[in-house]
């Protein structure tokens, strides 16, 4: 039996634990930030003193002695703050790129949130309420989503925050560094227990990682020895349930929804195959050319007519899916198609179109 | 001294002038339009600032025992849109604005009168509605009302809020109307641009926020007002909207606002410290301008609030940029204000510590904006304390301050009475040190990740929450004095001088208070302002170089 | 326009003239950032729900907005003509070119009317009344329509208000002596009238003309 984990409490402390490879980026860019501060309080309030004190009614200093050539030193405050705030800017939009251009080789994990909790579904792994299990030294991807309001992923020791939008998908990524369990927090504003929308991220060796995943995790009771010390209140169920989804050997939602019957089939008059499909560039029939990434699968399931490619006519004859998929099934739809590699066996149909150079 | 005297000596003050409940509610006159703004705001101050310490004294433990969440969203929601609306957009230039601008250029009154009364009634219906929400059960949105929430999930009395809202917005485009136009077509003779005083130029650039920002937040807001009641999707993503396209229409708006909270502040502060240092201001010319930058600056920025909103990358970079670039006009501004205290001959009144207050803490909220501004570390702090701390150093440590500076300065003139000089270097003194106690923890409590909108926390943030509520208590205090004091000094018969200060500003021509015309005629202008006089001449009355306009 | 009263905080005539302009032209931005938030929504749904947008276009009556076109193009020449009338002293003129400003403001207001009520019988109203039977997802048809109602709705406030304030100062030049009394006046009327027009020339191709 799997005890819940909670994310220790710390204690009082004035900087936050520091898990992720962007924690370490984000702190360098606010430690020059905090040079800069330091500088620039220093020099005004130096000179305010100075000034305040030496000027002051009363005091007998020498007051004749005006600055004659005003534009050089107005220059001088204009210009210098200005480099030293571009350099921050290109440093920090650096570190911005890199944390909002997940790698391709980073393993997807959907988190679905809706008032007022977390869940996350690892394909091919578990499911978890409140919870999140990573891997240290593996790039995670995060594909969010919400069922209703926006809410916002955030983890502190990361440094990062991502808001989840319903109807779309959003992501972030991170590579944890540091075993542990950190806190979770809903960063937006989602209505009335949004301060309960708590939870944690459970950090662990490449080992301990598999092994959890392995683990088949049965329903917990819910009695007071296995809630153990929790000094947080955490809402959704009491159980963590789990159910394994194991996306990349059963195709069951491409079959079950009859996506194979127009997107592997031998007919000709078939839709596009979807093999490679995942993070090409394509080009689509109203001349928009877009890059092909989960929210682009995700409205295209939904909303056929918004994604016909280029060469298949105005109209899409794909029936759209909106109301019959729910957010576990999409995200295993997805995942699927991101799987796929080659064109099945003996299918015939045409591949998506890339774009012309 | 001057002739002025003896032609306004006889007629009397715009207070003593007539008594009847109409003739104040029917003014046309912009100095009591100005003191029915005062009276107004000042209450939804207290209203705005109750909550506050509803809130605080909730905050000092981590659970939520004071009040319920429930309660608490109500709490922070009314604050915010109390204190936004109905107290930071409208206090400077309406009360200060209204009184000065007419004086300030040496007209009789601003272009439309009637406009002036019809925006504070405007004013008035608007917050109405807004208390009427608040007795309905209030709102539990937040004040930036984000959708689908506002409009679809929300179950509180969002509709008569932000019809308030909505009525209060077209207040503050009236008196931007007027006071643009005030400014353009009614100076008195010889005042040119470049002889304003500098509070005139930021009440110009605040105006022309006013009239281009607010109307903006007037159709968003009656958006989201007819998909609540119609219940079709404008914003809502089930049925068809986008929720991101509320944001960017709701910020475009909402970012320019706080260049109408604190331009004016600058305004002040640059009439404070030529006073009280006794010397011409450093660089007037760029201290006009970079009114004029801030202002236009302001509406290119509000992209900076949606870094992790789902806002493309590029889109982020160019509002990053922007928003480091904003922040230039404003340093600006600091290093000229600190220089005019060089060689000046410094009296630490009243007025002068709490301008000396707005730089300290300006310069602090100012830069943490950086930190805002930066795309990295704003992917840690959007939505946690450190932007809470970030704004409220500006908005309270900063504008406030500066307000709070601005009426002890001109009590004399608007009032004919003096404050207490003891108590109110006192109060300006708490305010900084309890400013500083509420709201610097804040910033540690952002960077450690504790969100906003939350009743209840993890344990490890208390010590650093009751720090910041022993603060508000403080706060609390350095407010209430004030009110008591200034309120106290109109039972008092009228006994100020005409120029207490001996200020330079043509404000300071006509008697405390002015007669109901200000000008028996128009006076006419000779030489830049802030002529202040050098060491030794500050018991004479400055030379303004303003002549009577010769009539024989 | 001599002898236009001069309100007590202006210095002379000019300055009182050379305000009235310039708080009209500072109104008229503040209506075309009203308006413009409205059609900047317009705008991004067009684009993001393109072909929702061209069959919801097909509902309205095309002929009837570009009647109503013609209608307000017409009606801000007589009010051109009106203002020209008061300056130069043809009170008479000017009455009666005003008039026709107003009776042709609401000949619009009336046939808009009679569109709004064709489009209530045809259950084009967003709500729980809506047409449901769209080849393009229905939720993105109503946003159409929901943008139709809020933006001709809103210009049809602006219509009644200018009918309004060119119908008393038609009153105010009938009564007057001399019309060059209310010249200033009403050329700031006229330029809202005009402003008025203006929107309705970006609100039709917008809404009935999505090729």
């Amino acid at each position: 039996m799997t005890m819940r984990v909670l994310a220790q409490s710390r204690g009082f402390s004035l900087w936050p634990e520091s898990a992720s490879t962007s924690a370490e980026d984000v702190d360098l860019v606010y430690l020059a930030l905090l040079g800069l501060t330091l500088f620039f309080v220093v020099l005004i309030g130096a000179m305010a003193l100075g000034f305040g004190v030496k000027y002051r009614a009363g005091a007998k200093s020498f007051r004749d002695h005006p600055i004659r050539k005003t534009l050089p030193i107005e220059l001088t405050w204009i210009v210098a703050p200005l480099v030293m705030t571009l350099v921050i800017f290109v440093w920090g939009a650096s570190v911005f790129v890199d944390l909002g251009t997940p790698p391709a080789d980073a393993r997807s994990i959907y988190v679905v949130g809706k008032q007022w909790m977390w869940k996350v579904q690892h394909p091919g792994g578990r499911q978890e309420i409140n919870e999140l299990h990573v891997p240290t030294a593996e790039s995670i991807k995060l594909v969010l989503t919400s069922q209703d309001v926006i809410h916002s992923f955030y983890v502190p020791a990361f440094r990062i925050k991502r808001d989840a939008l319903p109807n779309q998908y959003t992501s972030l990524w991170f590579r944890a560094t540091r075993p542990g369990v950190y806190h979770l927090f809903c960063a937006e504003y989602c209505g009335t227990d949004h301060a309960r929308m708590r939870g944690s991220v459970v950090v662990m060796t490449p080992t301990d990682y598999q092994q959890w995943l392995a683990e088949e995790v049965t329903e917990r009771r819910s009695d007071g020895a296995t809630r153990g010390r929790d000094e947080e209140k955490e809402s959704g169920p009491d159980s963590a349930t789990s159910r394994r989804i194991d996306v990349s050997t059963s195709p069951s939602a491409f079959v079950e929804f009859g996506c194979a019957a127009c997107h592997q089939s031998n007919t000709t008059d078939a839709g596009p195959n979807l093999a490679g499909l995942f993070g090409r560039t394509v080009r689509l029939a109203d001349g928009r050319v877009v890059v092909a990434d989960e929210e682009f699968l995700r409205r295209s399931i939904l909303e056929p007519n918004h994604a016909i490619p280029s060469g298949y006519g105005n109209s899409s004859s794909m029936p759209t899916y909106a109301g019959q998929i729910n957010d576990d099934q999409m995200a295993e739809l997805v995942e699927f198609i991101k799987s796929l590699e080659t064109n099945g066996e003996g299918a015939t149909q045409p591949d998506w179109p890339a774009t012309t150079p | 001294m001057t002739t002025l005297d003896t032609l306004t000596v006889a007629a009397p003050s715009y207070l003593a002038s007539r008594w009847s409940l109409r003739s104040w509610l029917l003014t046309l006159d912009h100095k009591r339009i100005a003191i029915l703004y005062l009276v107004s705001i000042t209450g939804f101050f207290f209203i705005g600032g109750a909550a506050a310490v509803l809130m605080r004294l909730e905050l000092a433990t981590p659970e939520s025992d004071v009040v319920q969440s429930a309660v608490y969203n109500r709490l922070f929601t009314i604050h915010g849109t109390v204190m936004v609306w109905f107290f930071l957009i409208p206090s400077i230039p309406a009360v200060l604005g209204n009184f000065l601008v007419p004086l300030m250029i040496g007209a009789r009154d601003l272009a439309f009168p009637r406009l002036n009364l019809l925006s504070w009634y405007l004013f008035m219906a608007g917050g109405v509605l807004a208390i009427g929400s608040i007795v309905a059960g209030g709102v539990d949105t937040g004040w930036t009302f984000y959708t689908p929430f506002s409009t679809t999930y929300a179950n509180s009395a969002v509709i008569p809020m932000v019809a308030g809202i909505f009525i209060s917005g077209f207040s503050s485009i009236l008196t931007g109307m007027n006071f643009v136009v005030t400014v353009h077509t009614m100076r008195a003779p010889g005042m040119t641009w470049f002889r304003l005083p500098l509070f005139i130029w930021a009440m110009y650039a605040t105006s022309l926020i006013f009239v281009l920002a607010t109307p903006v937040l007037a159709i968003t807001l009656a958006l989201i007002g007819i998909e609540r009641i119609w219940g079709v999707g404008v914003f809502d993503p089930a049925l068809g909207g986008d929720p991101l396209l509320f944001q960017h229409l709701f910020w475009f708006y909402s970012h320019p606002a706080v260049y109408i909270m604190v331009l004016p502040a600058m305004g002040i502060v640059s009439e404070l410290i030529p006073c009280f240092a006794r010397n011409p201001i450093f660089g007037y010319r760029f201290i006009a301008y970079s009114s004029l930058a801030i202002a236009i600056l302001g509406f290119l920025v509000w992209g900076h609030h949606m870094f992790v909103a789902g806002q493309s990358l590029y889109a982020s970079m160019v509002f990053s940029i922007l928003s480091f670039l904003v922040a230039i006009p404003s340093g600006v501004k600091v290093f000229n204000w600190i220089v005019t205290l060089r060689n000046g001959t410094i009296q630490y009144k009243t007025p002068m510590l709490y301008a000396l207050g707005f730089i300290g803490l300006f310069t602090v909220g100012g830069l943490t904006g950086l930190y805002l501004a930066s795309l990295a570390v704003d992917l840690h702090v959007h939505d946690t304390y450190f932007v809470i701390a970030h704004f409220h150093y500006i908005m309270v440590g900063g504008a406030v301050m500066a307000y709070l500076g601005g009426i002890h300065f001109w009590w004399p003139k608007m009032t004919g009475r003096m404050y207490p000089e003891a108590w109110g270097v006192f109060s300006a003194v708490l305010l900084f040190f309890g400013f500083n106690l509420t709201f610097f923890p804040q910033f540690l409590l952002g960077y450690l990740g504790m969100v906003r909108r939350v009743a209840e926390y993890p344990p490890e943030f208390q010590v650093l929450n009751v720090l910041s509520s022993a603060g508000a208590s403080i706060l609390g205090v350095a407010y209430l004095v004030p009110l008591v004091y200034l309120t106290a000094s109109l039972i008092r018969l009228p006994s100020a001088e005409r120029n207490p200060w001996k200020a330079t500003g043509l404000e300071w021509e006509t008697s405390s208070p002015p007669t109901e015309f200000n000008f028996v005629q128009a006076p006419v202008v000779t030489s830049p302002p802030y002529a202040y006089p050098p060491l030794g001449a500050i018991a004479e009355p400055p030379a303004t170089g303003v002549q009577e306009a010769s009539s024989g | 326009m001599a002898d236009t009263p001069l309100a007590h905080q202006f210095d002379d005539v000019a300055q009182q003239r050379e305000a009235a302009g310039l708080g009209m032209w500072t109104f008229l931005a503040t209506e075309v950032l009203f308006f413009g938030g409205l059609f900047t929504v317009y705008t991004v749904y067009r684009v993001k729900d393109s072909a929702a947008f061209v069959e919801a276009c097909h509902e309205l009556y095309m002929w009837l907005g570009a009647i109503n076109t013609v209608v307000l193009l017409t009606s801000s020449w007589t009010m051109a003509l009106g203002v020209h009338a008061a300056q130069h002293g043809e009170r008479r003129r000017a009455v009666s070119f005003l008039v026709r400003t107003a009776v042709l403001g609401l000949v619009f207001l009336l046939i808009k009317g009679t569109e709004y009520s064709l489009d209530i019988r045809e259950r084009l109203v967003p709500g729980p009344g809506f047409r449901a039977e769209w080849t393009v997802d229905p939720t993105h048809a109503q946003l159409f329509f929901v943008l139709y109602f809020v933006m001709t709705g809103l210009h049809a406030v602006h219509m009644l208000a200018g009918i309004g304030v060119v119908s008393a100062m038609a009153f105010m030049v009938w009564k007057s002596r001399s019309s060059t009394h209310h010249a200033n006046a009403l050329e700031m009327a006229g330029l809202y009238w005009h402003f008025v027009d203006i929107v309705w020339i970006f609100l039709f191709p917008l809404l009935y003309l999505v090729a």
